[in-house]
């Protein structure tokens, strides 16, 4: 069974539809990628999984169960304009949030106590949140986030704002996250990040869902048989010696190595088969298309669609 | 629900912990009183005696003026012409030219200066010469002195108030107009002062955009209601620390200096300043003070009169609820904007049914009872400043629950319609925003 489900969410604003029947499925203990292009209607889908904004149709269940009110104690929420109130102590500013979302004053003290241990952060405690950097605000944010233990986390872009090292911090805890039990959706227009993390995605373009699946799954579908091979001492034309087979797509020669891509409908070993004559294979591998150029191709491809 | 203690926590210690807030609750009640002490001084300061010169030359006049506090008269026979060549030397204050013909001719009666002489010294002189003259033609018309001086009559119309069931109390309208002015006034200042702050919490939430962590843990109307009871609390609290503080100033300063004090009740506090209305002063000089005791007998009689528990628990009810009517507009308006430079244009239709009850006191004031002041005092936008000018005067009960009633109700309208801005306003950035888009963000269903 799914941790949380939308089926057929609907949301329309005075001039134009954000949100058009998008149905995601987010499986228990994972990362759920979603993706869009800017202005396509994530935000506003994660503001209605947070009962920010209701819905005008459609459905929403977080653990089978019909999402209610209370619910938003089981969800942590780290928005991508995010902020603090400036003036108030990062101790004081931690635990009134951890309080709105339903812990009692004690618990939330003990839990901090050990998130700003974990995260190096204790002699901030008493100091005002307009006296830390902007990469200090957001380690206190992703605190708070994560501090009421929720079932499902919402991050929308969590890495803007960190440098590289505490860019693997929180990956490394979002990670953790997912093997104790937590389940995550995860917004961003990093598609490395996407590969490097998520479990699964869909991606949303012009309020319409246009993709769903397992990464592993979707790149897989969207393969292009094009092979990568790099040759020593390649000698002679080629594309001649393949035939009508095999397209050769890109061919450039570094030293002695000859870097090849070709794009072709016959199998590897009979691929293999007519390239050995050529020369010494020194590597072979598919070439499995990135999220990133999944994501171009399709948002492209669909955008002109619509728009015819 | 149980969230929003927490959030009316953390807006009043945020609040009540700032430097301005310790910083506005000492100078208050220090400013109040200074604002009651200083004028004392003052005019115990520039009071200094004036010397007028008179030079009379029809003989009438000569020790017919009564000097008083601060004026001196020197009756001169020196030429007017000298006089007013030794003016500099002489250092008078003015020279008062009474050519022979005065009598028969009133405005050749000159006052010579180097400066404009005061309002108060210039009618003081002409009440007199008017007096003198009445006098002394009533005289020679045959008028017996005797009845001249019992002619002499002050009046001072005692007011009282027949209360049913032949209950009688005594009143007076000076004390009551300053009761209620004074309770409107700050009711309107209260309003504003903390309105404001409710506006500039909402404003700093979403400039800050901590806004959509909050929202994703308590519902907007949650937030937009701690945050308003919160502040309520502030100025309570700052209110009670006022008169708290007041009255401590107020009775150290009586027991050090009750000199001064008593002098101030006399003449300062309880009168206005009867120095510079002196038309009648003249006239009422020789029985000056008994009139005065008489008048502040009265006073006293009828300030013990005036139901003060009633007076402070409709302070307390119409501020509360007045304060709470704003205060949601003001958080809409808040929620609508960016910043706080944007809020002009929203402001204005707020402050304009706030300003004009206090233009409108006036009339509500020479009429207490009259349709202006009824209808003002039960408007819910109007009747927080309104009711407390008129309570004073007193106000049938039955007006009294009506107008609250309606002010509840008005809150609870309010409240409705500003809910439904803010809920959606604290989301909408970078968007310069119309009434037309206020109207379609009321109506939008939840």
């Amino acid at each position: 069974m799914d941790l949380f489900n939308a089926v057929n969410v609907t949301k329309r604003f005075a001039n134009h539809t954000a949100l058009d029947k998008v149905s995601i499925s987010v499986p228990p203990q994972s990362i759920f990628g979603l993706l869009g292009p800017n202005g396509a209607g994530k935000t506003t889908l994660i503001r209605i999984i947070n009962q920010i904004t209701g819905p005008d149709e459609g459905e929403l269940f977080l653990n089978g169960q019909k999402l209610k009110p209370s619910d938003v104690e089981l969800i942590g929420y780290l928005p991508e304009e995010r902020g603090l109130y400036k003036k108030m102590k990062v101790g004081e500013q931690a635990l009134y949030l951890a309080q709105l979302k339903g812990l009692s004053k004690s618990v939330a003290m003990k839990k901090l106590k050990y998130w700003f241990e974990k995260f190096e952060i204790q002699a901030w405690w008493g100091r005002k949140v307009e006296e830390l950097s902007k990469g200090m605000q957001q380690k206190v944010q992703f605190i708070v986030t994560i501090l009421h233990d929720p079932k499902l986390l919402i991050f929308d872009e969590p890495f803007s704002g960190f440098d590289p090292i505490n860019v693997n911090l929180l990956r490394d805890e979002i990670l953790n996250l997912r093997s104790n039990g937590a389940t995550i959706i995860f917004s961003t227009h990093n598609m490395a990040s996407v590969e490097e993390l998520c479990d699964h995605i869909a991606l949303i373009n012009k309020s319409k869902k246009i993709l769903e699946g397992s990464v592993k799954d979707v790149r897989k579908q969207f393969r292009s048989d094009t092979y990568e091979l790099d040759m020593l001492h390649a000698s002679g034309e080629i594309q001649q010696a393949f035939g009508n087979d095999v397209l050769l797509v890109d061919e450039r020669k570094e030293d002695e190595i000859t870097h090849i891509k070709v794009k072709t409908i016959i199998g590897r070993n009979e691929l293999l088969q007519k390239m050995i004559p050529l020369g010494e294979i020194q590597s072979f591998k598919e070439v499995i298309p990135s999220m990133n150029d999944i994501f171009i191709s399709l948002v492209q491809k669909d955008t002109k669609e619509q728009s015819n | 629900m149980k969230k929003i203690p927490i959030i009316i926590r953390r807006e009043y210690l945020s609040r009540v912990k700032k430097r301005s807030f310790i910083v506005m609750t000492i100078l208050g009640p220090i400013l109040m009183a200074a604002m009651m002490i200083v004028p004392i001084f003052i005019a115990q300061m520039s009071d200094e005696t004036k010397t007028i010169a008179v030079a009379d030359e029809s003989g009438i006049f000569y020790k017919r003026f009564p000097d008083t506090e601060n004026i001196k008269f020197v009756y001169l026979n020196t030429n007017i012409k000298v006089l007013k060549d030794s003016f500099e030397r002489n250092k008078f204050y003015a020279i008062l030219y009474l050519p022979a013909e005065v009598v028969s001719k009133p405005s050749t009666a000159t006052m010579y200066s180097d400066k404009m002489p005061s309002i108060s010294v210039k009618a003081y002189i002409e009440n007199v010469l008017k007096k003198e003259m009445e006098s002394m033609k009533l005289t020679s018309s045959g008028v017996d002195k005797n009845i001249l001086d019992s002619i002499e009559t002050n009046i001072n119309l005692s007011t009282t108030l027949l209360k049913g069931k032949g209950l009688e109390e005594k009143s007076n309208s000076e004390v009551s107009t300053f009761l209620g002015l004074f309770a409107g006034i700050m009711i309107y200042m209260f309003i504003f002062l903390f309105g404001t702050q409710v506006m500039r919490g909402v404003i700093e939430e979403k400039t800050s955009r901590i806004i959509e962590v909050v929202i994703s843990s308590v519902k907007p109307f949650q937030l937009m209601m701690g945050k308003i009871i919160g502040i309520a609390l502030v100025g309570l609290t700052q209110f009670l620390l006022w008169i708290i503080l007041t009255f401590t100033l107020v009775t150290v300063a009586q027991t050090s200096l009750p000199d001064t004090f008593k002098f101030s009740k006399k003449e300062n506090i309880m009168f206005g300043n009867s120095k510079i209305m002196t038309k009648d002063q003249a006239a009422q000089l020789n029985s000056e003070k008994q009139y005065k005791n008489q008048e502040v007998h009265e006073m006293l009689e009828s300030i013990g009169n005036i139901d003060f528990t009633v007076m402070i628990l409709a302070f307390l009810f119409y501020f509360l609820f007045g304060y709470l009517l704003y205060a949601a507009l003001f958080a809409a308006v808040g929620s609508a904007v960016d910043s706080e430079a944007d809020t002009q244009q929203f402001m204005l239709p707020i402050t304009i049914p706030l300003i004009f009850a206090i233009i409108m006191s006036q009339f509500v004031i020479n009429n207490p009872e009259g349709p202006v002041a009824f209808w003002l005092s039960m408007i819910p936008f109007t009747s927080p400043i309104i009711m407390l000018i008129r309570i004073p005067f007193g106000v049938p009960t039955t007006q009294i629950i009506l107008s609250a009633a309606l002010l509840v109700g008005g809150f609870i309208l309010c409240t409705w319609f500003a809910g439904k801005i803010y809920r959606t306003g604290i989301l909408m950035y970078g968007k310069k925003v119309s009434y037309k888009e206020l109207w379609k963000w009321m109506t939008y269903k939840s």
